[in-house]
Order: C-alpha cells, then structure tokens, then sequence
C-alpha cells in the first residue's frame, strides 16, 4: 500500500490506485490515461462537466464497462481484470446513478440482498445497523421501495452498500434530485463514515461546492483526462480551475 | 347440476395444467424478456424420454423424476448454450431463436422417437367416483395434478421469497446491472431460471401425458394455452400465471361442456384478444410494467 497525503497533512495509505486507465466507447475515449490514487479513510471527490467521464470512470473501476488499457489496484487485486460480481467480495461497493433501488422489492429485501455479497471474510452486517443510520428505513422495512421518495432511496442505496462491508464505496451523483437538506445530511453521513469507520469514499458530483465541502481530496476531469488532483480546500480556493471546470 | 359439477372440475384440473406451464412461461419472461415458444417442446421432449425409462420396465416415478431431472438439464443447455449468446442484443433475436428450437426439437423428436401415438401411463385411477346420485368428475390422477401443482407453486413462492437463492434470482430479473454490482452472478442466476421453467414445463407435460397419447406434437396446443393463461394472469406475475391458469381451465371446461369442443381453441383466441384490449397488462401486472 502506498502513502498519500490527506487535507489534514497526515499520510495515508492507498485504497484505489488508477494507473494509465483508458475507456473507449468505439472511437470515443471516454477515459484518457486516467492516473490517480485514492487515499483510504478519506472522501475524494471527482468533479467535472457532463461527458467528462466521471461516471465512465466508476463503471470501469466496478467492472460494468471493461477497460481498454490501464489497472485498478485494491489491495493486490487489479480490479481492471474483474468482473463486476466479484468487486463487493473483494470490498468494493459500488452505488449507480439513478440510484439503483430495485423497486419491485421491500426495503429489507433490498438491505438482505447487499449483504449476501459482503466482502470476503466479514461477518453479516445485522439490518438494525443500517436502520440506526437511517430510521425512516426501519419504519419502512416491509415498504415496496417504489413507495420512497428520492431521499430515501438514496438512504437506502447507500445502506444496502454498507450491508456489504466495504472498504471502498463508489457513488454516483448522490445529490441528483434531492434537496439541499437532504443532500447534507447524506454528505455528512459520508463524512462520518469516513472519518470514524475508515470508508473509503470516491463520490462523483456535478454539484462541486458541495462535494468539495466535504470532500478531502479532489480529482477533475476533462474530456476523459485528469486536469486537477489537488487536496479539496486547494481545488475549492483555485479560482481559475473552479472557473474553468466546475462552474462556481 | 350433474354436468355443472363435472365441467367444473375438468375445468379445475385442466387449469392446474395450464397455469403449471403458463408459470413456466412467466419464469423465462421476467428474467429475459423472451416467450420461450420451446417450452412445449422440450416438455415433450422430457416426457417422450419418461416414457422410454417407462417402457424399458422401469416404474413410473423414475420416469417422472427421469423427465423431470432431463428439463432441469434441458434448460440450463439451452440457456447457457443458445439463449446466452443474444442475450443483450434485439430481444427479437432470442423469441425467434426458440421458435427455431421449436422446429428442431420436433424434428428431432421424430427422428428419435418415432411419429406414431403412444400410450402414457398414470399412476393414478382415471375414472371418477359416485357420491350418491351424483357422478363426480374427479380422477384419481386429476387430484395428484391438482396436489403436486399446488405444491410446485408453493415450493417455487418459498424459494423466491424465504431464500437467499430466490432473492438473488428475483434481483438478477429485475435488475441485471444492479445485481452485479451487489455480487450476484446474473448469468448463473439465468441458467438456473431457465433450469426451473423447464421443470415446471416438464412437469405440466408429464400431467398432460399421464393417462392418454402422447407424439412430437402432443403438446403444441398446450403452448397456447399456456400463453393464454400467462397474458391473462399478466406476463409479470407467477400469481398471475396461476390465476390465468385456473380461470382459463374453467372457461374453456365451461366452453367445452356447455357450446361444443370444437369451440375450445377459438373460445382461447377470444379471451386473448379481450385481455389485451381491455386490460392489456393482464389482471396481475402493473400497466407501467408491462413490454408488448
């Protein structure tokens, strides 16, 4: 594991080292000699406009769309050579746009399916964990989840993920039609993980103020190539790059 | 009175057959979204393979449990070895596909079993009783296929609601990306569905066959039937299938005894056209769910 340096200075090992990864879709490269490491424990951000390939870049981290070139390092695992069932054995989670709430199933059923999954070596997460986070969940535990609201799935989304016992959670525009209150209060949940638990958090936002409030590292892409790596306070306080790329 | 009670429970007992094959039918479809038109053919086929361990001197439970482990092997071949290769492409593709297996295996069965009529076993008396004045309609084998529907049915909504296997089974049909993404081999899930239909398919052609003729073709009716019964329960819904079993198992007793056998098929193509007019997700399926 190799060190990286956090917003607060102190070093900290590598849970997601990208090396040289490149995404094509046809002719398109979605991904361009995508390079960065991801620092454990922490919240790093990926920030940038529409096409930039933020999503792009989860899915082939998670196995959903392969890689053309390039490696994913967990741990001693490449991750760019496996397939996407086998990542959340291996303790990666990872929570799609849209949310990806199976909506013809009850709450519970949605929480028991993300364990089964755990990672390898784990004790089952018992749900009462999950309902504590959220306790709208447990009121709704026997609920068809077409009945939540936005906020609740992504409640739920991110609780069937913890069920999991990941190391590393990827998520995917967390903030896509929610309101700001619930917005915060889910970037604070990350927050906490992050900081007591030790969860790795790679969480792709269009609403960059947002990430970078609670992010500790951000990543910008552009057009499929890293145009930024920089600690979140130094990207949030770059008034040309925030100008430029992130639109505020 | 006499014909009532007799139409009613021909009816009762033909529905279970139609609702066990219209089951297997929605199996396939909620995890694929393909009609699997083979699936009267490779019933035949596990039962024409019954009937040879039957021949042979064997009893006829090992021929039934032969024809039912021969579906469960059945479908995972065709799943793994021809429906995985268009699966993700123009689900048109896989629909035609099986309308080519339904060709072959025909053509096949004919080849390896012969054309001619043969006679089926039952394991169960095929004549009803007296109760009093009344001629009661109901066979010895006609509640073994009531019973073991019921079972299969019962068996099937356990698996998928009380197991780690049928929750992942479920996850892996309603949501293919997702269910990778949580761990769950999508295409061991598929196979093992296909695998299931066709027991449930083998199992609809064994009751058919038990008691009458069985020939390449002794199944082809029972197809639409099936279908009937699964666009009327809705396409989505395993209750659905059961339900539009029984009720077209009834209708087309109440067809048969009351206007005339030779109306039973048309009286099938009457209720098809009047579901998908009037309540074209069937009675069980959500509008919104529902792909024609």
């Amino acid at each position: 594991m190799s060190a990286a340096v956090s917003t607060d200075g102190r070093e900290t090992g590598t849970a997601l080292d990208i090396r040289g990864l490149t995404t094509t879709y046809g002719a398109v490269r979605a991904l361009d000699d995508v390079s960065f490491a991801v620092p454990s424990g922490r919240i790093t951000a990926v920030l940038g406009a529409n096409g930039a390939g933020k999503t792009t870049l989860l899915r082939t981290i998670s196995g959903l769309v392969p890689a053309t070139s390039g490696t994913v390092a967990l741990g001693s695992h490449d991750l760019s050579r496996t397939p996407a069932e086998r990542m959340p054995g291996l303790g990666l989670a990872h929570v799609p746009e849209g949310r990806g709430v199976i909506t013809e199933m009850t709450v519970e059923e949605n929480l028991r399916l993300g364990g089964l999954g755990r990672r390898t070596g784990t004790e089952p997460v018992p749900l009462e964990r999950v309902f504590d986070l959220f306790q709208v969940l447990g009121e709704r535990r026997h609920g068809v989840a077409h009945q939540l609201s936005g906020g609740e799935r992504q409640m739920l989304v991110i609780g069937r993920a913890l069920m999991a016992s990941p190391t590393v959670l990827l998520l995917d525009e967390p903030s896509l039609g929610l309101a700001p209150r619930i917005v915060a209060q889910i970037l604070d949940l990350l927050g906490g993980l992050a900081r007591d638990e030790g969860l790795t958090v790679l969480l792709v936002e269009q609403n960059a103020r947002s990430a970078l409030s609670v992010a500790d590292r951000g990543v910008v892409l552009s057009l499929g190539r890293v145009v930024a790596d920089e600690s979140a306070a130094t990207l949030a306080g770059d008034d040309q790059l925030r100008h430029a790329y992130l639109g505020f | 009175m006499q014909q009532l009670l007799s139409t009613t429970l021909t009816g009762l007992t033909l529905g279970m057959v139609y609702a066990a094959f219209a089951l297997a039918l929605v199996l396939i479809w909620r995890s694929t979204r393909i009609v699997n038109f083979a699936q009267a053919p490779m019933a035949m086929v596990t039962t024409l393979v019954a009937l040879q361990v039957i021949d042979a001197g064997a009893p006829y439970w090992v021929g039934f449990l032969v024809a039912l482990v021969s579906g469960l092997v059945l479908g995972a071949v065709v799943e793994r070895v021809l429906v995985r290769p268009v699966e993700g492409k123009a689900e048109i593709n896989a629909v035609i596909l099986t309308l080519g297996l339904f060709i072959v295996l025909h053509a096949v069965a004919g080849l390896v079993f012969g054309n001619d009529y043969q006679s089926f076993p039952a394991p169960f008396g095929l004549s009803g009783f007296r109760v009093g004045d009344l001629n009661v309609a109901l066979t010895g084998f006609g509640i073994f296929t009531i019973v073991i529907v019921l079972v299969v049915m019962a068996a099937l909504a356990a698996l998928f609601r009380f197991t780690d296997l049928g929750l992942r089974m479920r996850a892996a049909a309603f949501n293919p990306e997702v269910s990778r993404l949580l761990g769950v081999p999508v295409g061991r899930m598929l196979t093992i569905g296909w695998a299931l239909a066709a027991v449930v398919g083998s199992l609809a052609g064994l009751l058919i066959a038990g008691g009458s003729l069985v020939y390449p073709s002794y199944m082809d009716s029972v197809v639409v039937f099936g279908f009937v019964a699964a666009v009327l329960g809705g396409l989505d819904s395993p209750v659905g299938a059961v339900v539009g079993g029984l009720l077209l198992g009834l209708a087309l007793s109440y067809v048969s005894g009351y206007l005339g056998a030779q109306l039973v098929t048309l009286a099938s193509l009457v209720i098809l056209m009047l579901v998908l007019t009037l309540r074209p997700g069937g009675l069980f399926s959500s509008a919104s769910a529902r792909r024609v």
